[in-house]
């Protein structure tokens, strides 16, 4: 099992191994900052934190001893936006080209080569470790691009970027508010990859729209990569065919509605959600902290709550806060009110590492 | 020659100490700024050029308002303020 995680928050990045039987924070890095998320490269043991500073602007940091030194990389941005036309969202207010946040960073397939999804709506790759960043044009110059816009944020965001297993130019994309896509080729050519995905909450006429569909998060079977899981704003999809057609997963207990979704690396029918009371109010359903486990591709849920705060919890798991390692036992999660818990069992009992974190916006064990 | 001070909250990320600059508008100014000290550019601009949005600069005490320009014109002796919007918490 992984005894190393890390957890990104709006005061820091924590650093913990584990210690024996329990976890320690062995470091924090940028305290007082917000890391929006990090990433551990097992390519060469880099480990990569992407900053939000606020008044200053996004920032990319990269480690090669684990978080003891940190050096400055590029942070992904446009290219100059040009003066006319002005290029507006639906609702007519301007969308300014500029990269809010690190929302999404993942290895590629060649050496040096990353993916960096950002809320702005740019899709951007590195071929040189994070030396440069160039934008994905040709998605940005897709035309059904223009139809995005923004779920939580002014401007719509790439939260999830998988790269398949099986060819690293087949690349899935989420957009919140912007669908699921796919490349096969490498990111030359982009397909709307949300067909069966649908948004209850839009007028009738946009329900099935592709293009406006909200993925709150997208994970990828590793061991069966046509195997999909999306938690999204309206419930549970899952996809058969490597996103080519969703089906809707409707009997999630106790909600359907959530953030986070983990799928476990060898058994590509066990997954894990962390439900909540959708929209109106955003809290854990009967303020409970639950986790929602599936053994059979969704046809049946069980909440886990062994070790959760059952009365009086008001945490919410965001989208890159649930993560599982690569045996698929121990899992960790982290909320925003600074709750950190791990399980060893697959999720059936779940340790609490602090209450006393700040917001966690995302987890993730060093894997390889 | 125009000086160009930044807040001490930018100096926590990144070395920029009050300097001189020969320049006759703001945008000059902090150009000829950016030459010398290349890395805080990211710091007060986006990568449009203008402004970060939780970024404010003060010219001899009067608020920039063409924060995309930057285009307005700086005497000899100007003081050039770059600071953050008092946001967050």
């Amino acid at each position: 099992m992984s005894d190393r995680l890390f957890v990104s928050t709006r005061k820091g990045l924590f650093s913990l191994v584990r210690d024996g039987t329990w976890w320690t924070i062995e470091r924090v890095s940028f305290v007082g900052d917000a890391v929006s998320l990090s990433m551990f490269d097992a390519r060469d043991g880099s480990l990569y934190a992407a900053l939000g500073l606020g008044h200053f602007g996004v920032k990319m940091r990269r480690s090669r001893d684990l978080g003891e030194t940190w050096e400055d990389l590029a942070a992904p941005g446009f290219p100059k936006q040009p003066e006319a036309p002005v290029e507006t969202l639906p609702d007519g207010k301007p969308w300014p080209w500029r990269v809010e946040q690190v929302w999404a960073l993942e290895a590629g397939g060649q050496p040096g080569e990353l993916w960096c999804g950002t809320i702005g709506g740019g899709l951007f790759r590195s071929r040189d470790g994070g030396g440069s960043w160039h934008l994905v044009e040709t998605l940005w110059n897709h035309p059904k691009r223009k139809e995005w816009f923004g779920g939580g944020a002014d401007l719509p965001g790439i939260h999830s970027v998988l790269v398949d297993p099986r060819d690293a130019r087949i690349v899935r994309i989420g957009v919140s508010c912007g669908g699921a896509w796919r490349t096969e080729d490498g990111g030359e050519t982009w397909t709307l990859s949300s067909k069966g995905m649908f948004a209850e909450y839009m007028p009738p006429q946009r329900r099935d729209d592709e293009s406006i569909q909200d993925p709150h998060r997208i994970v990828q079977s590793p061991s069966r990569p046509d195997r999909l899981w999306t938690q999204h704003h309206n419930g549970v999809f899952r996809s058969d065919d490597g996103g080519r057609t969703w089906v809707t997963i409707p009997n999630v207990v106790p909600a359907v509605f959530g953030f986070a979704v983990a799928v476990h690396p060898t058994e590509p029918d066990t997954a894990w959600l962390v439900p909540a009371i959708k929209d109106d109010q955003r809290v854990p359903v009967d303020a409970r902290v639950v986790v929602a486990r599936t053994r059979d591709a969704g046809a049946t849920w069980v909440p886990l709550t062994r070790g959760l705060p059952q009365t009086h919890a008001y945490d919410i798991v965001f989208r890159h806060a649930l993560d599982v390692d690569d045996t698929g036992s121990r899992l960790a999660m982290g909320s925003t009110t600074g709750s950190l818990w791990t399980s060893d069992d697959g999720g059936d009992a779940w340790t609490c590492v602090s209450n006393h974190l700040p917001p966690i916006y995302a987890v993730r064990f060093a894997r390889g | 020659m125009p000086s160009i001070v930044f807040t001490s909250a930018l100096q926590r990320h990144v070395e920029c100490p009050a300097e001189n600059v020969a320049a006759t508008t703001l945008r000059a100014a902090l150009e000829a700024y950016f030459a010398r000290h290349e890395k805080t550019r990211a710091y007060v601009l986006d990568e449009q050029g203008a402004l970060r949005h939780h970024v404010v600069v003060f010219v001899d005490g009067v608020q920039v308002r063409d924060r995309a320009a930057l285009d307005e014109s700086v005497g000899p002796g100007a003081e050039i303020y770059v600071m953050q919007a008092l946001s967050g918490g």
